[in-house]
């Protein structure tokens, strides 16, 4: 395409960072001799580990820092500690821990029952806001919903 | 304190009794927020497609705040600070930090190594909370936050965590040359600010596509570019070749990410079932419509596994691809100083403000595309500002 003649003055900030030498065919590498010599650099202060940490098996050890958000437990822990018996290309890693994820909805309702807390899903799916902003959708859906299932139920009563 | 709290695909709730953050690293600060965003990869998170997202963390990788408390080795901040925390926890000392690469940090993830730490994302990311919460601890407090300077905006400063380095990157990876066309697929906050961004490096014309007309018609005014509705084109690529005299765009950026519709087939088995790591359609056209030699820049977030991409004819026709994280850090000084001269106005996507306890409509709003919004703001009852 001609471009040369287009004037680009209503945009402001035209140009200002462009840059002839930004060649993509070789990515943002910046590396310095010692940048060869692999895990080589002074490690931050370990943070303790005195929770549960599952960490990669494609690294030694865990990093210097971490988060404490949810340490494994329950069924879905256990899943998980087995699917960090595997690498991270693996499917053997990542299937379980798409399964020990939905194990832990499960776990997460036992456990807001047994502490006396009924989950409220309508506000949890912010049903609020599909109602205020969404109605005529969502009440489609809700149709749908409602004529599906009791399709079901007539197909499965019927033999 | 409160925060919000993950329970299950597509349900979170506000927590009332979520414990304070503790320090627990020499470095550590804890961050009272007093702006928290939720983006578009949160939705990744909301609806359940990122492995290793465990029941009861809080989410938010987008924020900004008042350092509350500081650990013992935290020089460069002091209580009473306000900051911008980037979206990625980096040491600063490893090979990659080195390289500025600090989206690849290789201290601040035990779990995975093919990806860095990020805030509230997961413990596909390190397991850190996120900052959808009253409080956060912030890890490795000497390298990442930045003093928010004098006069800025709250709204503007949150944008700087992640949705503008992050849209300005994305245009950065296309190595764009003066006069290039620039596609970008995605008109939310990173692709609104992608369009944005290619300008400054000098595009020649920068074409968005996306499916939401109200978002369409406020990147045709804000980044003075030409957008177009995919759901009314039968196919995207054919008319992307149309358009660019039949040889393709020089640059073309996935602003979409795992979430993308219009493809039945990538969305079935991306989203509905996870055969594959998110729907790639957006990287499948971006692959398809580049021109020969081009470039594919991807800022858009896919899960760990594989993809369904042409990468046949990324082969085929000598196409460069090139995607990454943000390096937030690196490219703060340089988008700050952008802010403050005027050339950039994130703050004008905002278009709502959400008290923190409210989160869970405030996910619906933004996933179902609700009331047009284009970016919510968390606000936790504590911030004052
Ligand atoms: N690399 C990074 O560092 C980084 C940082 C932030 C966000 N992201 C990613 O960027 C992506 C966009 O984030 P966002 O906050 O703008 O999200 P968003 O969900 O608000 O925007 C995505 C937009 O894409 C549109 N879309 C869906 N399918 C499409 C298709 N096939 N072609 C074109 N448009 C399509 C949607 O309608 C929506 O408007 C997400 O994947 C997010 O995870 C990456
Ligand atoms: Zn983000
Ligand atoms: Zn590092």
């Amino acid at each position: 395409m001609e471009n040369k003649a287009k004037d680009y003055s209503h945009i402001k900030g035209w140009g200002i960072d462009a840059d002839p030498k930004n060649d993509p065919t070789y990515p943002m590498r910046k590396r310095e001799n010692e940048d060869h010599e692999g895990y080589s650099w002074d490690r931050p202060p370990q943070q303790p580990v005195d929770i549960e940490v599952l960490h990669s098996i494609e690294r030694p050890n865990v990093t210097a820092v971490f988060g404490t958000s949810r340490p494994p437990r329950g069924l879905s822990g256990k899943i998980r500690r087995f699917a960090f018996r595997y690498g991270e290309g693996s499917f053997a890693h990542w299937l379980p821990l798409v399964m020990a994820d939905r194990v832990d909805v499960v776990e997460g309702i036992l456990d807001d029952l047994r502490k006396g807390h009924l989950p409220n899903i309508w506000a949890e799916r912010g049903m609020g806001a599909e109602w205020k902003y969404n109605r005529k959708g969502l009440l489609q859906r809700m149709a749908v919903t409602t004529a599906l299932t009791a399709a079901v139920i007539v197909l499965l009563k019927r033999d | 304190m409160i925060a919000m709290n993950y329970r299950g695909p597509q349900r979170i709730r506000v927590d009332r009794d979520t414990p304070m953050p503790e320090i627990l690293h020499p470095q550590d600060a804890i961050v009272r927020v007093t702006r928290a965003c939720i983006c578009g990869s949160d939705l990744h998170l909301y609806n359940g497609n990122v492995p290793d997202t465990r029941v009861g963390e809080t989410f938010g990788h987008e924020f900004i705040g008042v350092v509350e408390e500081i650990g013992s080795d935290v020089t460069k901040l002091k209580v009473g600070d306000q900051v911008i925390v980037p979206f990625n926890i980096a040491c600063g000392e490893c090979t990659f930090c080195e390289q500025e690469l600090y989206s690849c940090c290789h201290e601040a993830n035990p779990q995975a190594t093919a990806a860095g730490g990020i805030f509230g994302y997961s413990h596909m990311t390190g397991g850190y909370n996120g900052g959808q919460a009253e409080y956060v601890r912030v890890p490795y407090a000497n390298v990442g936050p930045m003093v928010i300077p004098e006069g800025m905006h709250p709204d503007d400063a949150v944008l700087l965590t992640d949705v503008v380095p992050t849209g300005y990157h994305a245009a950065e990876m296309g190595g764009i040359q003066k006069g290039d066309t620039v596609v970008v697929f995605g008109a939310g906050p990173v692709g609104i600010m992608a369009a944005k961004s290619a300008w400054l490096f000098g595009a020649g014309r920068v074409i968005v596509f996306d499916k939401e007309e109200y978002r369409l018609d406020f990147v045709r005014k804000y980044a003075q570019c030409e957008a177009y509705n995919f759901l009314s084109i039968s196919d995207p690529v054919v008319f992307m070749k149309k358009t660019t005299d039949s040889l393709g765009a020089d640059v073309c950026i996935d602003a979409v990410g795992a979430e993308a519709s219009g493809s039945k087939l990538q969305t079935v088995t991306g989203r509905k079932t996870l055969m594959q790591a998110g729907s790639a359609t957006a990287l499948q056209w971006a692959i398809n419509s580049v021109k020969k030699g081009g470039v594919v820049s991807i800022v858009g977030v896919y899960g760990p596994t594989v993809n369904m991409v042409p990468i046949g004819n990324a082969v085929n026709k000598g196409v460069t691809i090139r995607g990454s994280q943000t390096s937030v850090k690196r490219l703060l000084p340089k988008l700050v100083k952008h802010v403050q001269d005027g050339i950039l106005d994130p703050k004008a996507i905002i278009t709502h403000h959400i008290p923190l306890e409210e989160v869970a409509d405030g996910y619906r709003i933004f996933a179902d595309k609700l009331d047009n919004c284009i970016k919510p703001v968390l606000v936790p009852p504590s911030a004052n500002i």
